[in-house]
């Protein structure tokens, strides 16, 4: 399978805060969703970063397939315009992109739609609950069908229903076009749920620690929460990131 | 129950203080141009209205005509500004400067300037100084004040410098700009006073000028009254320009 982007021996070093990530590699194949999981600052959002293209690395190189408009970046906030109502919002990076504001808003509702959102088309983002505003972030990052989707913690403020709900919904969506996913996240039970594989990192500076591989079918089955395969990679995971904080040695 | 207490309280305050301020003239009998009682005040007041009407609206206009060239070059050099981070740290210790000087302190000076025989010039250049700071600083911070994530999610489409100032930056910043113009008001009514004190002459006509000449001619009950007419106005424009604020900022953010 081809690879829709890859950190080569990537290493990031910020003026005053040393190397904080690397020597890193990561591949990410067509239609794969790989989980990062590690402790706070072990450089998730850094690597998602040069994944997106915002930052360039210090040493070693990134390759992206993607061209402009096909990666998709989920904050862990929803990020929204606070004064454009949802459906603006959905449309905006159609609309930088030269597409027509009629159709751009057409698609955006099309997008919303899909996220089960069809009653909040006008809503403004302080009339949404964290949830709502969630999926508008969603449809934002779907809305361009992109090739590589970045989501860095995207449940962090959500409650436990609605992040189920919303995992599920992702991989409904995902489903559709079947991007290259990459989803960062501190949980371990997400991370198995969420990904065919779970790369876990360790700290200061952000290396890999272990890898988990979970074969099981995508999107995830009734009652996959409870089946063998979900807890045993659960555990395998949760083994790397104690190794990762040093825990065991 | 409570509610209306909480609306009468100032109102009963304000009318027993007038009661003691009122009974304590009688009784001591202070001389008129010490202390007018407030029966005087009113009548000087219900004797001058037109007059001081006349003055007030004189001394609005100057304040709202200088907040309205204020609004504009201080947008317009703070979106100027804000493009260029060099720019701004050559600006900002100019912009303190200037805005820690009293306006009195720099008044004789603009009337000099202005011409002596267009006292009206100098007292609408100075209001637009003292107003001209908070919407400047306003601005600027709000320009400045754009949630990174979503200048990152701009780059990430390919925004243009062109696209991120009218669809990010200066949506960002209208909840600064709109206090900046809030303070900005007050503070051009206080401007288009001082400025007329010290202009000093009848050429202008404002409020301030109503109170020169009362108080010069030991008129205290004029003087009085003229201020209480001073402080209303601005408690209006204030409340005119707080309610215009709430009322744009809960259609912008729909709530
Ligand atoms: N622009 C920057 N300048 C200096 N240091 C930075 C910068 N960005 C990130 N860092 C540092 O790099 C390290 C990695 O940051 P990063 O945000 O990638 O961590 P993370 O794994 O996403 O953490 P979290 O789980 O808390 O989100 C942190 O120690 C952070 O302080
Ligand atoms: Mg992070």
């Amino acid at each position: 399978m081809s690879e829709v982007a890859s950190l080569n021996a990537v290493e990031v070093a910020y003026p005053g805060r040393g190397t904080v990530l690397g020597p890193f590699d990561l591949a990410l194949p067509e239609g794969e969703i790989v989980a990062l999981v590690g402790p706070s600052g072990c450089g998730k959002s850094t690597a998602l970063r040069l994944l997106a293209g915002l930052e360039q690395p210090t040493a070693g190189t990134v390759t992206r397939t993607p061209e402009r408009g096909q990666t998709a970046v989920v904050f862990q906030a929803p990020t929204l315009m606070p004064w454009a109502d949802a459906t603006t919002n959905v449309a905006l990076p159609l609309e930088l992109a030269g597409m027509a504001k009629a159709k751009a808003q057409d698609q955006a509702r099309e997008a919303l739609k899909a996220v089960g959102l069809e009653n909040a088309i006008g809503s403004k983002p302080a009339q949404l609950s964290g949830g709502m505003a969630m999926r508008v972030s969603l449809a934002r990052a779907l809305v361009t069908r992109p090739r590589l989707l970045l989501l860095d913690e995207p449940f962090a403020a959500l409650d436990e229903i609605t992040r189920r709900n919303l995992a599920d919904d992702i991989h409904r969506l995902w489903d559709q076009t079947r991007p290259a996913v990459v989803f960062v996240t501190h949980n371990v039970e997400e991370a198995a749920y969420m990904a065919q594989r779970v790369v876990v990192m360790s700290a200061n500076p952000g290396k890999i620690a272990g890898q988990t591989t979970i074969e099981a079918p995508l999107p995830r089955p009734p009652g996959f929460r409870t089946s063998e395969v979900f807890r045993n990679a659960a555990e395998d995971v949760s083994r790397d990131l104690a190794k990762a904080m040093g825990h065991i040695q | 129950m409570s509610r209306t207490l909480e609306t009468l309280a100032p109102i009963l305050l304000v009318a027993v203080l007038l009661g003691l301020w009122e009974t304590a003239c009688r009784l001591t009998g202070v001389p008129a141009y010490f202390l007018p009682a407030p029966s005087a005040v009113a009548a000087a007041m219900a004797q001058d209205w037109a007059l001081l009407l006349g003055s007030a609206w004189k001394t609005l206009s100057t304040a709202l005509l200088a907040l309205a060239f204020a609004s504009l070059i201080a947008c317009s050099l703070a979106l100027i500004i804000s493009t260029n981070r060099l720019l701004e740290k050559a600006v900002q210790p100019l912009a303190v400067a200037l805005q820690v000087t009293p306006v009195v302190a720099i008044a004789p000076q603009v009337v000099i300037w202005a011409g002596l025989a267009h006292p009206d010039r100098a007292i609408i250049s100075l209001a637009v100084i003292v107003a001209f700071f908070p919407i400047f600083s306003g601005a600027l911070t709000g320009l400045k004040s754009t949630d990174p994530d979503l200048e990152r999610l701009f780059d990430l489409y390919g925004a243009t410098p062109w696209q991120k100032l009218q669809r990010l930056r200066i949506p960002s910043a209208t909840p600064f700009i709109l206090e900046g113009h809030k303070v900005a008001g007050g503070l051009a009514v206080i401007g288009a006073v001082v400025a007329e004190f010290v202009a000093g002459s009848g050429g202008s006509q404002g409020l301030a000028w109503r109170i020169l000449e009362s108080s010069n001619r030991l008129q205290t009950a004029k003087t009085f009254a003229a201020v209480i007419v001073l402080s209303l106005m601005g408690a209006l424009l204030h409340a005119v320009l707080q309610a215009s604020e709430q009322a744009i900022l809960r259609r912008f953010r729909g709530r």
